[in-house]
């Protein structure tokens, strides 16, 4: 929605700490995101990665460091970061006893969405859920959600995404819907996707990065397609880092 | 101006349609209510020296106890749902949220108490229509949920939450409740309208102030 005020760097990081109580997760991250890339984060359980996720979403605050999202400041700026970003997590986020188009009504009015029926009809047609538009979201089994809940992240037309493991409940076909949708959205949209499925991680992103005990102990371009050898990389990195 | 309403009146739009299909909190409500005056009226025998004592004890026992039920079922239901998150993602200012949610609470308890005076009269056999008491249950129930709201989503994030809320929110409240039973009385007893109006406007007082400093700190209350 507001692309026009999106700077090179989506996202920038630097010396993010957070702990909770005296079990710190996040140790001084350093993270840079240009805008139009797809990076991936693997990383082992505990490594922090819905922590970072929750950072950027605004859910939460980080103890130290500075943290700025498409170009706005995550400290003073926060309801200006939620509106450039989509956030599809393991929740739907989705009222259970409303249907599908009362809450994509209820986020369109929340996020001041133009023609607001229009993008309705659009972001319901990409991800295939027409007949099921006006079912209660309870009715739904979990994959219907989960494209109820990918509808509901970028009806706003957001220039980040932030996807926290998207494939859980999605088949194949509703993978590559997902990757479809972001791909309507613009070569300008930046997508941060954490994942324990190398294969996707690996298949959609153009950079990865390897978060270990709270750090990145790898960020850079694709060091290869090949899944196996980068399941070698991964382990390697873990193991020295860990 | 009209944005800020236009957000808020989707918050109270997406409440009212998910009570209107769950029908979870006003139910729970009538039904606490309900029993507490059934029980109330058979341990009390009606009489005419003891209704303007036991009376506004048993009926705002009955709306306190209930509206605290509806307070915690309403932070309860988006957070369980997973659905606070979403609402924490939009973006809008939190006191959006705080009114949103704050109006919804109103409606359900006020709702709730007008459905109960008539029951609460014919049980301790007072007049059925009562202009004052719905005036005083108006003005009560805006300061019960003004600070209701802020407390219910403090307590949602706590591991006792529906033990937290009233232990939280009681001590802060009472004035209103003190104000609210003292008004009730008069109001049984017959007194002349100018007796009441001073605790009206302690209440109102109360209430003008909670609604302003609660919307000030309520980002503080959802942040986790």
């Amino acid at each position: 929605m507001s692309e026009d005020a999106s700077p090179i760097w989506a996202i920038e990081l630097s010396g993010l700490v957070k702990s909770f109580g005296s079990q710190p997760v996040l140790r001084g991250l350093e993270l840079k995101v240009k805008q139009g890339d797809f990076l991936t984060i693997f990383g082992p359980n505990g490594a922090g990665k819905t922590t970072l996720l929750r950072i950027l979403a605004t859910f939460m605050r980080p103890n130290k460091g500075q943290c700025k999202i498409a170009g706005f400041e995550l400290n003073k700026q926060a309801k200006e970061i939620r509106q450039n970003i989509g956030f599809v997590s393991h929740d739907t986020l989705l009222y259970e006893d409303l249907t599908g188009y009362e809450n994509l009504k209820f986020y369109g009015r929340m996020y001041d969405v133009p023609h607001l029926e229009e993008r309705i009809a659009e972001v319901i047609h990409q991800v295939g859920m027409e007949a099921r538009l006006h079912h209660r979201i309870g009715t739904l089994s979990h994959g219907m959600r989960k494209r109820f809940a990918i509808a509901r992240a970028v009806i706003h037309k957001p220039s980040i995404i932030l996807l926290d493991e998207p494939e859980t409940g999605l088949d194949q076909h509703a993978l590559t819907m997902l990757t479809g949708i972001l791909d309507s959205l613009g070569p300008r949209r930046t997508v941060l996707m954490t994942t324990h499925n190398m294969v996707q991680g690996l298949k959609l992103a153009n950079q990865v990065g390897i978060l270990v005990r709270g750090k990145l102990a790898f960020l850079g371009e694709k060091p290869t397609e090949d899944v196996a050898a980068f399941i070698d990389i991964y382990q390697h990195f873990v193991e020295v880092h860990q | 101006m009209r944005e800020f309403w236009g957000k808020v009146f989707a918050i109270l739009w997406k409440d009212l349609l998910l009570e209107i299909r769950a029908k979870e909190i006003v139910v729970s409500l009538l039904v606490f209510a309900l029993l507490t005056i059934i029980i109330f009226s058979f341990a009390f025998e009606p009489g005419p020296g003891r209704i303007g004592i036991v009376a506004p004890g048993v009926l705002w026992v009955a709306f306190t106890f209930a509206g605290v039920l509806g307070l915690n079922r309403s932070f309860i239901r988006e957070k369980d749902s997973g659905c606070l998150q979403g609402l924490m993602l939009c973006p809008v200012d939190r006191d959006v949220v705080y009114f949103g949610k704050m109006l919804a609470s109103f409606i359900f308890m006020f709702a709730m108490e007008l459905i109960i005076m008539p029951v609460f009269s014919i049980f301790l056999n007072l007049p059925i229509f009562m202009p004052g008491l719905i005036l005083i249950a108006f003005v009560a129930t805006i300061g019960f949920v003004a600070v209701g709201t802020i407390f219910s989503a403090i307590a949602v994030n706590t591991k006792a939450r529906e033990f937290m809320l009233p232990l939280l929110f009681f001590p802060v409240v009472i004035p209103v409740l003190i104000a609210a039973v003292k008004s009730t009385a008069l109001v049984l007893d017959g007194s002349p309208w100018a007796l009441l109006w001073p605790w009206l406007e302690m209440i109102a007082a109360f209430d003008a102030i909670f609604l302003v400093v609660s919307s000030l700190i309520f980002q503080y209350a959802l942040e986790e």
